[in-house]
């Protein structure tokens, strides 16, 4: 590994111990990935701030102690409680206080108390070609793939690492290179689908698992493919895969064509979607078929569009289940301005922010399924909360939650 | 025989545990048990305590790092992990439990991975039946 004569200072601990540190697991991870040279970043998205037991509050701790301080700004993902609405949790007071205590050395190392896993609806979101390190999979995702911001995949205390000195190792994305798709998926599904959002997560699901840590380049979608549909569709492709960028032909900024998207090579693998594909997805995202006792939406945390969506849907309506809305504070701030949450309030939702519903205990005891219009939730709340779950789009969401039962309509039926 | 890199240098000795599936470790391992709690998961209910792991690579949560060092720290993480394409997540979590508690995790990458030779020995390079 070259370093540079900053990079040297820092591994020689002239500035402090934390950085030191930050520097030896940023060569040490970089050697492995293949990085021969570090490079500046601009920005940081650091996922280390969730609780996952007592071993990341003693790595930021270390890092405090350490004089730790992040050099590029730094926002901070979703936590494991929701400090706009502390009564929400309802699990056991010690760990609340261990992630507490984890939230509180982050913001003590420089970093922006934003507690969203969005951070790509906040202002000075990252611009096309910078070079960021973020944790969060559907972050990566989304940088790379909607933005055309450059991050390897970050784990936690990675991102730290590259946010205490500046630097990441020049390696996979970062290069011209790593960002080449080298397989193909080819949609070949009807308008209708297309139209309907609940078809991009389940797309995405699809994605990650043919994918696994490939770059994949998608033909066959068009405009409809919103920012928020490529939301859905990325995190669900990183959470059934190791997807860290996709391209779409005609939509993502890297992908203006199929042979620019491939950098003039022809795919390992060509794979075909049909609308059979998409509802064998549906299928596997849904292992349920009981009573409805919850919905949540808003994995990842739902934009100011989405809210706005909902309370078009919402208007007028009373839910008769509990309906949780994950968003992010910044987010939320900005659609109660702008008067939207007004109807979403009547219709009688329970809005988290910084946090999430399937990663803490705040939905407690469901007595029966929880639909969710996400394909990221879909995956990881069987296991996490032990419930069963139903997904459909947004709307479908809405009727469930009015009549208490779970219907899905259009293709899904 | 010798594997094709090291990515965490060490010496470990355990059962094979082979996965048949990429595993996230946060959301698909409960760290307190150890157990593979991703009921899709063709090895659900399979403990990583001790094993040697062998998968195709990682997948899903950058919070997987965060798991695995918790693992290391409480003793219900692998001995060692080999893989067959890199993961950082992955590598990231080791480094970090090393410096904390000492614990050792080699991960060791290789693309021939046999699946049954019962107890396996990482020794820096080298990875053999300890039969």
């Amino acid at each position: 590994m070259q370093l540079s004569e900053r990079d040297r200072s820092l591994l020689a601990g002239e500035p402090g111990e934390a950085q030191k540190l930050a520097m030896e697991l940023l060569i040490a991870v970089g050697e492995t990935d293949g990085a021969h040279h570090l490079i500046d970043i601009e920005a940081a998205h650091v996922d280390g701030c969730s609780y996952h037991g007592q071993a990341g509050v003693d790595f930021a701790h270390m890092l405090v102690e350490g004089h730790g301080r992040v050099q590029v700004p730094t926002t901070l993902n979703v936590s494991s409680l929701d400090l706009l609405h502390p009564d929400l949790y309802k699990g056991d007071s010690a760990v609340a206080e261990s992630a507490r205590a984890l939230m509180n050395l982050y913001v003590t190392l420089g970093c922006r108390p934003t507690w969203t896993c969005a951070p790509y609806q906040l202002q000075d979101r990252p611009s096309f070609g910078e070079q960021i390190a973020w944790g969060e999979s559907n972050a990566i995702v989304f940088a790379n793939s909607v933005l055309g911001a450059r991050t390897n995949r970050y784990g936690d205390f990675m991102d730290i690492c590259c946010a205490l000195t500046g630097r990441a190792p020049y390696a996979g994305l970062h290069t011209d290179a790593g960002r080449l798709a080298t397989i193909r998926l080819d949609v070949v599904v009807p308008d209708s689908i297309l139209d309907d959002d609940i078809a991009y997560p389940l797309l995405g699901h699809v994605l990650g698992q043919l994918a696994g840590n490939r770059v994949p380049v998608i033909t066959g979608l068009d405009e409809r493919a919103s920012e928020d549909r490529l939301k859905a569709l990325g995190a669900a492709a990183a959470s059934s895969g190791a997807v860290a960028m996709f391209h779409v032909v005609g939509v993502t900024p890297e992908a203006a064509t199929l042979s620019e998207a491939l950098g003039n090579a022809p795919p390992q693998q060509v794979v075909s979607i049909s609308p059979d594909t998409l509802r064998d997805a549906r299928r596997e995202l849904t292992t349920a078929t009981g009573a409805l006792g919850a919905v949540s939406v808003g994995t990842p945390h739902m934009s100011l569009d989405e809210l706005v969506s909902l309370a078009a849907l919402v208007d007028g309506h009373k839910t008769a289940v509990p309906f949780y809305v994950n968003t992010s504070r910044h987010v939320l701030s900005e659609a109660e301005t702008a008067g939207v949450m007004t109807p979403i309030e009547a219709f009688g939702v329970i809005v988290v922010t910084d946090t999430c519903t399937y990663m803490t205990p705040i939905m407690g005891d469901i007595e029966g399924d929880v639909m969710t219009n996400s394909g990221k939730w879909a995956y990881y709340a069987p296991a996490n909360l032990g419930v069963g779950v139903v997904i459909g789009s947004l709307a479908d969401c809405v009727e469930s939650a009015v009549t208490g039962s779970a219907v899905t309509t259009g293709e899904w039926s | 025989m010798k594997v094709d890199r090291v990515l965490v240098d060490g010496v470990a000795t355990g059962e094979v545990l082979a996965l048949d599936a990429p595993l996230s470790i946060w959301g698909g391992v409960d760290a307190a048990s150890g157990r593979i709690v991703e009921a899709t998961h063709p090895q659900f209910g399979e403990a990583l305590a001790g094993k040697i792991v062998v998968l195709p690579h990682g997948r899903g949560s950058s919070s997987s790092s965060s798991v695995l060092a918790e693992m290391l720290r409480i003793g219900t993480g692998p001995a060692g992990i080999v893989l067959e394409e890199p993961d950082s997540i992955l590598v990231i979590g080791v480094l970090v439990a090393g410096r904390l508690y000492g614990a050792r995790c080699p991960i060791v990458l290789t693309s021939s991975t046999p699946k049954d030779w019962g107890v396996w020995r990482i020794t820096g390079d080298q990875l053999e039946s300890a039969h």
